[in-house]
């Protein structure tokens, strides 16, 4: 039995933060749960799915985060223990229904997992979504490390039913994947049904109800201040007279920099769990007689803000500091040398010099950046669209694996901004420019938001071409299902959505279908479209062959260059560039343990050398 | 009890961050304070994948510049790409089986030479011991266990306070259960190449 779902209160076990939430999530009795994946958060909705049957609770991957706010919100208005899982950017997605929920509130707990990504390893921007929390309205929680992962998850549910509001729980990439000791509870079984009471002046949200909800929110929240301020989750460590303000991973880089600096018994730390409402009064108390401040906080001054402002309300006079400080600043990820840094230079102690190394004499070194997989689909397509369109097509692209077109040598992403972005932002692109547009989007993230953006485009007459990359799964976060993908094959009781089908029912009039293993048909497929004086989308469909080996264990022959007829163009090395190819002494060779036989470059190569492997 | 930072750095494939989790689990049967950081995402797709464990009482999971104690180097090119995370003591351990980067087949940049890169690394940090864990691993009978490779020379090195008996302990519960036998001997063969090397 896993760590995960072993009923053994009490029992040590390493977890990643995102299972610590997920087991949280189990031991508070989790009943219903709708995600859409996006990483740092991702390891939760996965783990939502894979022990949904075993654990007895409902669980579904949405469309999108907006939808999965509002069947969560659906479920938690009903009685449900409900829970959603995203990335920072996914909440945009769902902050309208966020905002509204608020004011209609709860009748069971729900609680939102939101994972921001500072430093973006994974993500479009580095938004600080704490002001999300001050925005709604809505209670948030801050935890520090594996433990209060799972911890805070169980008190958010408590909390969300004590207020009657959803809570948000926000954890950054290095706490979802950090991995750290979790002692365990005791798990719940899900209460899995409950009978929807009507209340239209608590849960219609209209003109004439919602003054008496906002009001009520309000109270809600003056409730929540007081919780906040009597907190065990807001905590002062150590003691002293100077003072050290921080929630999230920014403590542990605080408790370890004062441990370095021989700061104990000098500096007391106030570390703040639950950061929406702040305790105002802990603070202030935490504030007098401090001789100055120093707050730690990774992305924006939310705390640091705050606590000038608690600072000025009671008449505390002191120097309260934190951007600007060293290092510390609203860009990037903090680490302990930055918080070490600030903290020796804020509170005048000596710092020992780093041990750096000096590499000024290193040489340069080739990168080594994340590529499209041998046998990917997505190359083969950006292969046939670059040799129609040519180099100056603009090529809006959206968010998931085939972003990595951007990459050279096909540096075929022109714009990228959001999901579902690259079939919107052409609307603007063809108005102001007669440049070709051929924008990209996967069949995951056409979904999500895409059908919209293609729904305006017809409305409003707009022509570019649209190539719609159907891997039949959401490959980028790890293969969740998708609406487009075969579900049959995949052994999922879900209802495939055909996507040809959808596309012309909202009215584009030329689409295609094509397989882009087979390059002539492509290319001729996307000329045609933009040929086309009008809207046109091309289908390129080919299953993504990580997700399709899972349920075909028969290997196709995996090929290799006739170096008698190779010329050395190199074409499939430097412009298909699969990189199953790679130099030997000059001669371009394939490495069969990479090559998954898609024979796609059998039909790049101008000599006709490569053929399937012998023996 | 002072804290030891150990940063490991791969290939996507190469399973670092099980290595890592597996110091994790050992350091934990043995009594000892362990937080672990990770990279996701790219092992499918061929980057570089960077994990850390800081052993010991510190709470932080990640590893400034200049702070490692140890590094684990899977391939030799990242072995020179991760020297910023060392220092003048730091005991660096790779694998010198080159995993030459797809940029490289498309002309853009150049390996450097093996020799070169051995050279360099060892006259930066404090302690260089360079071994072909792939070769390693194949005479073991299981060529995916570069990390286990890995993992045992990390345990020869003798720096951490866990011992030997919790790696295997480790190994045993932490790995599939078909690959337990293959992953001990990779792991023995780590230990016994790092010995030497280290005589």
């Amino acid at each position: 039995m896993s760590d995960l779902t072993s009923n053994s209160p009490g029992r040590q076990a390493l977890m990643l933060g995102n299972e610590a939430v997920v087991r949280g999530a189990l031991e508070a009795g989790l009943a219903f749960s709708s995600c859409y994946p996006g990483t740092p958060s991702s390891e939760v909705s996965n783990s939502f799915f894979a022990l949904k049957d075993e654990m007895g609770f409902y669980m579904e991957f949405a469309v999108n985060e907006k939808v999965a706010m509002e069947a969560t919100g659906g479920a938690a208005v009903t009685g449900l223990r409900s829970m959603t899982a995203m990335k920072h950017v996914g909440l945009n997605v769902a902050a309208d229904p966020l905002m509204t929920l608020a004011y209609l509130g709860v009748r069971a707990g729900m609680v939102v997992y939101n994972a921001d990504d500072p430093s973006m390893f994974s993500s479009q921007n580095e938004q600080d979504n704490r002001y999300y929390a001050k925005l709604s309205g809505l209670p948030l929680l801050e935890p520090t490390n594996a433990q209060e992962m799972k911890d805070l998850t169980v008190y958010a549910f408590e909390l969300s039913e004590q207020l009657g509001l959803p809570v948000i729980l926000r954890s950054t990439t290095r706490l979802a994947h950090a991995r750290g000791p979790v002692t365990l509870g005791k798990i719940t079984p899900p209460r899995r049904t409950a009978a929807f009471v009507k209340a239209p002046a608590q849960l219609v949200a209209l003109p004439s109800t919602t003054p008496a909800m906002h009001k009520a929110l309000l109270e809600k929240q003056e409730q929540a201040r007081r919780i906040s301020n009597e907190s065990p989750y807001n905590a002062v460590f150590g003691s002293g007279s100077l003072g050290v303000v921080t929630s999230g991973v920014s403590f542990n880089y605080v408790m370890d920099a004062l441990d370095d600096l021989n700061l104990a018994g000098k500096v007391s730390v106030l570390k703040l769990g639950m950061t929406n409402p702040l305790p105002a009064e802990q603070i202030a108390s935490f504030l007098s007689g401090k001789e100055k401040i120093l707050v730690v906080e990774e992305l924006e001054p939310y705390l640091e803000e705050a606590v000038k402002v608690i600072a000025q309300e009671n008449g505390l006079v002191m120097p309260i500091k934190g951007k600007g400080v060293g290092r510390l600043s609203r860009l990037l990820e903090y680490n302990p040398a930055m918080v070490r840094e600030a903290s020796a230079l804020f509170f005048q102690v000596d710092c020992p010099a780093p041990a750096v190394l000096d590499l000024t004499d290193c040489p340069e070194l080739p990168k080594r950046p994340p590529n499209l997989c041998a046998g990917c689909p997505h190359r083969m397509t950006y292969y046939a669209v670059k040799q129609v369109a040519g180099p100056d097509a603009i090529h809006p692209s959206d968010i998931g694996c085939y972003t990595l077109g951007f990459l050279p040598p096909y540096r075929m992403a022109d714009l990228v901004l959001c999901m579902g972005a690259s079939v919107s932002t052409p609307a603007g692109i063809s108005t102001a420019t007669d440049q070709k547009v051929v924008a990209f989007i996967g069949d995951s993230t056409f979904f999500h938001s895409g059908m919209t953006g293609l729904a305006n485009a017809v409305f409003n007459n707009h022509k570019f071409t649209l190539v719609i990359l159907d891997n039949g799964i959401t490959a980028m976060t790890g293969h969740q299902p998708s609406a487009a993908m075969d579900t049959a094959l995949a052994g999922q009781p879900m209802t495939h959505i055909d996507l040809e089908a959808v596309v012309r029912g909202l009215g584009v009039k030329h689409v295609q279908v094509v397989k882009p293993t087979n390059m002539a048909k492509t290319m001729a497929a996307v000329k045609e479209a933009m040929d086309y004086d009008g809207l046109s989308v091309v289908i390129s469909r080919e299953i993504c062959p990580l997700h399709g080996r899972r349920f075909s264990k028969v290997k196709k022959p995996v090929f290799a260059v006739d170096q008698d007829k190779c010329r050395n163009h190199r074409v499939c090395l430097t412009s298909f560039a699969c990189p199953a190819f790679y130099l030997d002494n000059e001669q371009v060779k394939i490495d069969p343990n990479l090559c998954l036989g898609c024979a796609a470059c059998v039909q790049v190569c101008p000599e006709r050398a490569i053929g399937p492997r012998k023996n | 009890m002072e804290t030891k930072r150990i940063f490991f750095v791969g290939v996507g494939g190469q399973g670092n961050i099980l290595a890592t989790k597996l110091l994790g689990e050992a350091a934990l049967a043995a009594g000892v304070p362990v937080s672990m950081s990770e990279t996701h995402g790219m092992a499918q797709r061929g980057g570089v994948v960077e994990s850390t464990a800081l052993v010991g009482p510190a709470r932080s999971s990640i590893i400034a510049d200049g702070e490692a104690d140890i590094i684990l180097a899977f391939e030799p090119l990242e072995a020179l790409r991760v020297l910023p995370k060392a220092n003048p003591r730091t005991l660096l351990i790779a694998s010198t089986s080159k995993l030459p980067p797809f940029t490289v087949a498309i002309g853009q940049g150049t390996y450097p030479d093996l020799d070169e890169i051995l050279a360099y690394v060892r006259g930066k940090v404090g302690r260089l011991i360079a071994f072909d864990a792939m070769e390693e691993a194949k005479a073991a009978g299981n060529p995916l266990g570069v990390n286990m490779v890995m993992l045992g020379a990390l345990c020869a090195a003798g720096q951490l306070p866990v011992s030997e008996s919790f790696f295997r302990q480790a190994i045993e519960e932490g790995t599939k259960r078909a690959f337990v036998q293959a992953n001990l001997d990779c792991f023995n063969r780590g230990l016994e190449v790092a010995c030497q090397a280290a005589a």
